[in-house]
C-alpha cells in the first residue's frame, strides 16, 4: 500500500486514526460505513467473523440494515437479487463451498445487472475438504459476469468495499462486484488499519438510486426470458459494461486516493518494475512476501519486479501488455489450477500477450493450494526457473510450486 | 426497438401477441340466455371476456377457443362453433 | 375490468394457471409485487420484450422465488413501503427444488404470501413426475407400463409442511372455486407473516382431458375429496369446504388420460380402490361431509 499524502491529513493524524483490528472487523466496518439496506449471509469458515461483526453492529443499533439469517448461501444471494431489484444496497460475504452453492445465482445477479457487493474470503474447494486459503473458489467464478477485485492486505480489502459499490452502482456499469481477500491470512489477521467513517464514505460514495426498481407505480418486469434473437445482445451489454469498468475501476481508485490518501493500484499495480527483467505476476496476500523477497533479490543485483493484479475481471489486458512489454520473462504465481489445463491466470496472461510484439517466455506456478505457505524459498525458486526459461528456453510451462515429491 | 439493459419489460405488453389465431372453435354467446353470472369472465384463461354495455363478449383477438366458458356456463348460453377462416 | 395478467400470453388453450393468477391478483390488487420461479407461468408470460404482468414482477431462477421474495420484503420493510409480496409458483419449484428457500422464508417469518398453482407434475419440461404427483399417475418419468401403474409414491403434503413451520395461514384452494380462492388470498394478506396457499390447477396437456373441461376436472377433484379445501390459521384447522354429494374417484379418474391405464390394466381396480381410500381418508380427516350425507355410489 502506497501512501499518497493528503494535505489536510498528516501522517501523525493518520497514525492516530489507526486501530489494530482483525481483518474481518475492518471489512465489516467498511461495509457498515457504506450503509447497506439489506445484508444476507450464511456462516462458513473463514468468512464468519465478517457477518458476525455486521450482526453485532445491527444489534447495537450502529447499522440500520435488514440482516437476513438465511438457510444457505444460495438463499443469501437469491434474497439479495430480490432486495437489489427492490432498490436496496446489498451486501453478502461467503467463501469456497458457499460460493460454489451460489453459482447459479452469481450468473443471474450479473445478468440482471444488480450491483450487489460481496466479500469472498478465498478458500480451497473440496474434495478433499480443506478450509484454508487458495483462490480456486473465486477464480472458478471468473466467468459469472461479476467484477472481481483482489486485495493484498486488510486495509485494501476494507477500502475496496466503498470502491466496489461506487463501481457496481454506476449507471454505466451496473454489475456486481466481488472483493476477494485471502481466507484466514487476511480475514483473521490483526493489523493496524485506518477505519473509515460513515461521513467520509458518504462524501465518496453517492447514494444508490437505481433507475428502475420493483414498484407498483411503475410495474416493470424483471427477468424476462430472452430467445436467440435477443440473448447475444444482452450478453454483449454485460461484456461492454465490463469494458467500461476498466476505466471506472481506475477512476474510482484515484478518487479514493484523493479522498482517503490510500492507493492500491487501479486495475494493476507494480512494484520495482521499471527496469525489471524478471516479472512476477500474481494477486492476493502473497504479494507482501514477494515484495520482501524482491527487495532482497534487488539488493543482490537481481532485476526482479512485480505486477499485482487487482482487477481479475475485467481482465486488465492493456495494462498488463504495457507493464510487461520490457520484461524478459514472466512468472505467474497463482493459488488455483485448472485441472486438465494450467493455472487460469497463466492462460489469461498468455492470451493477453499473444497478439502483441512481446515475445517472452511466460511460465506459471500453481502455489499455496489448500493453504500451503508460499515461502521466500518458493519465490526464489520461481525466479530461478524464470531466469532459466529466459536463458535456456522453457522447460516446463507450468510447475506445481513446492510439490512434495516424497508423498507421490 | 432498442434492447433494454437487463431485459426489463413493459407491463402487459403481451397484448401485441394476438393469440386468436390459435383458435379452431369460436365461442358464440346467446345473450338472451345469459344471466350475467360472469363465470365465463372469471374462468377465461386469457382474461379476454369483457362486459360491454352489459353483455359478456369474448375478445376474439385473444380467445384461443379453449371452450371453458361454454362448458362452465350454467345456462348453456355459449356455444363453441367451428370457425371458418 | 382489465386483468392484471394481460392476454397475449402463451399458456395452452384451457390452462388453469392464468385463471389462478388472475384470481390471486384480483384479490391482492395492483399494490402487489410478484416473484415467480422458472416454469410454465414464467415462460408463457414473459418472452422478452413482452410481459403479460401488469404488476411489478421478477423471475430469478427455478428454486429461489421464496428467497427472492424474502429479499424484496426486507427491502420494502427497510424503506417503510407497504406493498403485498407474492410468490406465484408451480409445484415442481415449490415441493421439490425450492423447498430449502421456502423453508427459510417461512422460518424467518417474512410477510410473503406464497401461492403454488399445483398441476401435479413438471409440465413445462413435458409432464415429468414431481413430488406433488398423486399415486398411480402416469407421467413421462413414471409412465404406466406392463409392470407399472405409474407414480408409486404418495403426494407430498406441502400444506402440512407449511403448518409445521408455524406459518400462520395455510390453505388449499381450487380454480373451480373462485370465490373461495379470492377470499383465501384476502385472508392471507390480512394475517401478518408468511402464508401458503396451494391451488389445484388442472393441466390440459399433462392430465389429458377433454377441451373445455378444465374447471370441471378441478371441481371433480374437490367433489371426490381427492382435493380437500381447507384452511389452517395459527396451526388450527379453521375451515373446510363441505361436500354435498361425494363423488366416487372413478368420476375424476376416468376423465383424464393420465389415469387411463387404471381402467385398462389388470389390477387397475385395486389401484382405484387405493385412491378411493385416500379420498375417504381426506373426507374423514377434514370432516368434508355433512352429517348424514351419503357418498354417491354410482358414476353420475
Amino acid at each position: 500500500m502506497k501512501m499518497i499524502a493528503k494535505e489536510e491529513l498528516s501522517l501523525k493524524e493518520r497514525m492516530a486514526r489507526m486501530r489494530v483490528v482483525e481483518g474481518s472487523y475492518a471489512v465489516a466496518h467498511a461495509v457498515k460505513c457504506c450503509s447497506p439496506d439489506v445484508i444476507s449471509a450464511y456462516p462458513i469458515t473463514p468468512q464468519t467473523h465478517i457477518v458476525e461483526h455486521l450482526s453485532q453492529f445491527v444489534a447495537d443499533g450502529e447499522l440500520d440494515s435488514e440482516f437476513l439469517t438465511v438457510d444457505s448461501e444460495f438463499s443469501a444471494m437469491s434474497s439479495l437479487v430480490g432486495a437489489s431489484a427492490a432498490g436496496a444496497r446489498c451486501y453478502s460475504s461467503t467463501t469456497s463451498q458457499g460460493l460454489a452453492l451460489m453459482w447459479e445465482v452469481l450468473y443471474n445477479a450479473a445478468g440482471m445487472r444488480l450491483p450487489i457487493v460481496m466479500t469472498v474470503a478465498n478458500r480451497a474447494l473440496s474434495a478433499p475438504l480443506n478450509i484454508w486459503n487458495d483462490h480456486q473458489d473465486s477464480v472458478g467464478a471468473r466467468d459469472s459476469g461479476w467484477i472481481q477485485l483482489y486485495a493484498e492486505d486488510v486495509q485494501e480489502a476494507a477500502d475496496a468495499i466503498p470502491q466496489a459499490y461506487k463501481i457496481a452502482e454506476d449507471p454505466e456499469i451496473r454489475t456486481p462486484v466481488m472483493v476477494c481477500m485471502d481466507g484466514f491470512i487476511l480475514t483473521h489477521v490483526y493489523e493496524p488499519v485506518e477505519l473509515l467513517s460513515v461521513e467520509e464514505v458518504e462524501r465518496f460514495l453517492p447514494p444508490y438510486r437505481p433507475e428502475h426498481i420493483l414498484d407498483p407505480e411503475n410495474p416493470k418486469t424483471f427477468g424476462a426470458f430472452a430467445d436467440p434473437s435477443y440473448f447475444t445482445e444482452l450478453r454483449y451489454m454485460q461484456w461492454d459494461a465490463h469494458r467500461r469498468a476498466l476505466n471506472k475501476i481506475e477512476t474510482v481508485a484515484r478518487e479514493f486516493a484523493e479522498e482517503f490518501g490510500r492507493w492500491y493500484g487501479g486495475l494493476i499495480d507494480t512494484y520495482r518494475a521499471d527496469d525489471a527483467e524478471v516479472m512476477i505476476v500474481t494477486m492476493g496476500s502473497v504479494i507482501g512476501t514477494i515484495k520482501d523477497c524482491i527487495d532482497v533479490m534487488r539488493s543482490e543485483g537481481m532485476k526482479v519486479g512485480l505486477v499485482k493484479i487487482r482487477s481479475y475481471r475485467p481482465f486488465p489486458t492493456e495494462a498488463l501488455r504495457k507493464a510487461l512489454k520490457d520484461a524478459e520473462v514472466v512468472a505467474v504465481i497463482e493459488k488455483d489450477v485448472t485441472v486438465g489445463n494450467e493455472g487460469a491466470l497463466l492462460t489469461d496472461l498468455k492470451a493477453a500477450l499473444y497478439n502483441t510484439p512481446t515475445r517472452i517466455p511466460v511460465i506459471g506456478f500453481p502455489a499455496g493450494l489448500g493453504g500451503r505457505d508460499i515461502t521466500v524459498r518458493d519465490i526464489r525458486r520461481v525466479v530461478d526457473r524464470a531466469i532459466a526459461a529466459r536463458d535456456r528456453g522453457i522447460e516446463a510451462e507450468m510447475e506445481f510450486l513446492s510439490l512434495r515429491e516424497d508423498l507421490l | 426497438m432498442k434492447i433494454t439493459v437487463a431485459a426489463l419489460t413493459e407491463p402487459g405488453s403481451t397484448v401485441v401477441n394476438k393469440t386468436g389465431g390459435w383458435r379452431t372453435f369460436v365461442p358464440v354467446v346467446n345473450h338472451r340466455r345469459c344471466i350475467k353470472c360472469s363465470l365465463c369472465e372469471i374462468y377465461c384463461p386469457e382474461g379476454c371476456i369483457h362486459q360491454i354495455d352489459g353483455l359478456f363478449v369474448p375478445d376474439l383477438d385473444y380467445c384461443k377457443g379453449c371452450g371453458v366458458c361454454a362448458h362452465e356456463c350454467p345456462r348453456k348460453a355459449i356455444e363453441m362453433v367451428l370457425e371458418e377462416k | 375490468m382489465e386483468k392484471l395478467l394481460a392476454p397475449g400470453h402463451r399458456a395452452c388453450a384451457g390452462c388453469a394457471m392464468p385463471t389462478v393468477i388472475n384470481l390471486v391478483l384480483e384479490a391482492a390488487g395492483p399494490n402487489t409485487i410478484v416473484a415467480t420461479p422458472t416454469g410454465c407461468s414464467e415462460v408463457t408470460t414473459t418472452p422478452y420484450p413482452e410481459s403479460a404482468w401488469r404488476v411489478p414482477w421478477i423471475n430469478s431462477l427455478f428454486e429461489n422465488a421464496a428467497a427472492v421474495a424474502s429479499g424484496i420484503e426486507s427491502a420494502l420493510k427497510h424503506f417503510g413501503k407497504n406493498h403485498n409480496v407474492f410468490v406465484i409458483a408451480g409445484d415442481g419449484s415449490t415441493l421439490d427444488i425450492g423447498m430449502g428457500c421456502i423453508s427459510g422464508m417461512f422460518d424467518r417469518g417474512h410477510n410473503v404470501k406464497y401461492v403454488c398453482y399445483d398441476n401435479e407434475a413438471y409440465m413445462n419440461t413435458g409432464v415429468q413426475r414431481s413430488s406433488s404427483t398423486p399415486p398411480c399417475t402416469s407421467t413421462t418419468t413414471t409412465p404406466s407400463g406392463k409392470v407399472s401403474f405409474g407414480n408409486p409414491r404418495p403426494k407430498k403434503d406441502m400444506p402440512a409442511i407449511a403448518v409445521a413451520h408455524r406459518v400462520p395461514y395455510v390453505a388449499t384452494a381450487s380454480v373451480a372455486y373462485p370465490v373461495d380462492l379470492r377470499r383465501k388470498v384476502r385472508r392471507a394478506i390480512s394475517i401478518p407473516g408468511p402464508a401458503y396457499i396451494q391451488v389445484n390447477a388442472p393441466c390440459i396437456t399433462g392430465w389429458s382431458f377433454e377441451a373445455g373441461t378444465t374447471v370441471e376436472i378441478a371441481r371433480l377433484a374437490v367433489e371426490t375429496c381427492l382435493w380437500p379445501l381447507y384452511e389452517y390459521v395459527n396451526g388450527e384447522l379453521a375451515g373446510v369446504k363441505k361436500i354435498h354429494v361425494k363423488r366416487p374417484v372413478e368420476d375424476y379418474l376416468k376423465a383424464q388420460g393420465r389415469y387411463r391405464h387404471l381402467f385398462r390394466m389388470k389390477g387397475g381396480e385395486e389401484m382405484i380402490r387405493v385412491l378411493q381410500q385416500l379420498a375417504d381418508e381426506n373426507a374423514r380427516k377434514f370432516g368434508l361431509l355433512y352429517e348424514g350425507d351419503v357418498a354417491c355410489t354410482s358414476g353420475e
